[in-house]
């Protein structure tokens, strides 16, 4: 026993060295490789299925309304996103890389704040799209859909590399009147049951997704708005820097999985 | 915009033979039992009736109360005896009525 200090020193030490290494290395996910799952292994069976049949996938009425959406004129030029982009299956592989850093814009952009911008840029005069509002939510809903099956893979060095490290930080502090980081339910406790549900990993791979609780299709931060809600943390608005950090943060977290999108959830 | 819907009907079927038919519509089903965050009621807005007929014949008819959820989603099996076009109807409480249609090709 009286070595105990000594050992505890060692071991000490030990793990500085290890946590100090692991800083100058490569990020950690936390969750080994082999066990990254996607939110979608933790429904139901008869749920895994309705998302992947086309007549009982509730988020596919959103891709037809985008795809209405698509080829619909707005703006005094009259140009749709068509008249640019051509076919929605022009858009395959985008949602992978976003967020993304715009140099140009200077600051981290997701696919629905590229779509307000390239609205409010590209077809002048039209009325801007509001955050999660029907038509943003339809238009990002189709873009991603034509990534579907496509795995996230989003760029965290370069420009990014501050953002990412922000949302990196923000996941991995604690928050709200509970004191909870995001870490500690989806990485230290995934898996496990907390008010009737399993505790999922926390990716967004399958947004905007169709949640049975809204009734609704929402984005990934209405879904981040509840999380926050639920540590009784003040959620960070729609849309904003904040959010879409850790969306970069969960998007790099997800590693390879496929996108979703329109998932089912729960 | 005309309220979207989606239909999965087989594209063919041997006659005789038992089909499944899913239809989903875009619909909140507003129950008219929620109050706003003012306290004020929300006024009931649902969708009444739905209907497939197929060659002006009734296939399948339901009535829909404040109990079913939003976007209601409603699947029922028939019997396939010819080719043809299957016509689906949804009316919401104000008579105002959504179509849509489907073919299938009976061998």
């Amino acid at each position: 026993m009286r070595r105990a200090p000594a050992y505890a020193a060692a071991v000490a030490l030990f793990a500085l060295t290890f946590a100090l290494a692991g800083s100058l290395t490569a990020h950690e996910r936390g969750i080994p490789a082999a066990e990254i799952r996607s939110g979608k292994t933790f429904l139901s069976r008869n749920l895994q299925a309705d998302q992947d049949d086309p007549a009982a996938n509730l988020g596919l009425l959103w891709v037809d309304q985008g795809a209405e959406l698509w080829r619909t004129p707005a703006g005094t030029e009259g140009k749709s996103c068509g008249t640019c982009h051509g076919e929605p299956a022009a858009m395959k592989g985008v949602a992978t890389r976003y967020p993304a850093f715009d140099a140009a814009l200077g600051r981290l952009m997701n696919l629905e704040t590229r779509i307000q911008n390239c609205r409010t840029t590209h077809q002048s005069g039209a009325p801007s799209l509001a955050y999660e509002s029907q038509e943003l939510l339809a238009l990002t809903t189709l873009v991603t859909y034509q990534s579907r099956g496509l795995p996230m893979s989003v760029a965290i060095d370069g420009p990014a590399q501050e953002a990412f490290a922000r949302g990196e930080q923000r996941f991995h502090r604690p928050q709200g009147q509970l004191g909870i980081s995001c870490a500690q339910c989806h990485v230290e406790n995934w898996g496990k049951r907390m008010r009737g549900d399993t505790v999922s990993q926390g990716y967004a791979t399958g947004f905007p997704a169709y949640r049975l609780e809204w009734e609704t299709l929402g984005s990934s931060h209405r879904r981040l708005r509840a999380c926050f809600n639920g540590v009784r943390a003040e959620p960070f608005p729609p849309g904003s820097p904040e959010f879409i950090e850790l969306e970069l943060y969960l998007a790099w977290r997800a590693d390879r999985l496929p996108i979703e999108t329109p998932a089912l959830r729960r | 915009m005309a309220r979207p819907t989606r239909i999965l009907v087989p594209k063919t079927a041997k006659k005789g033979e038992v089909i499944e038919i899913k239809t989903i519509i875009n619909h909140h089903m507003e129950t008219g039992f929620r109050r706003d965050d003012v306290g004020r009621v929300i006024p009931r807005d649902i969708i009444t009736r739905f209907r497939c007929t197929f060659g002006g014949e009734v296939v399948f008819a339901m009535e829909l109360f404040t109990g079913i959820a939003a976007n209601p989603f409603i699947a029922f099996t028939t019997v396939a005896t010819e080719s043809g076009e299957l016509a689906f109807e949804w009316e919401d409480q104000n008579g105002e009525v959504t179509r849509a249609t489907a073919t299938i090709s009976v061998a």
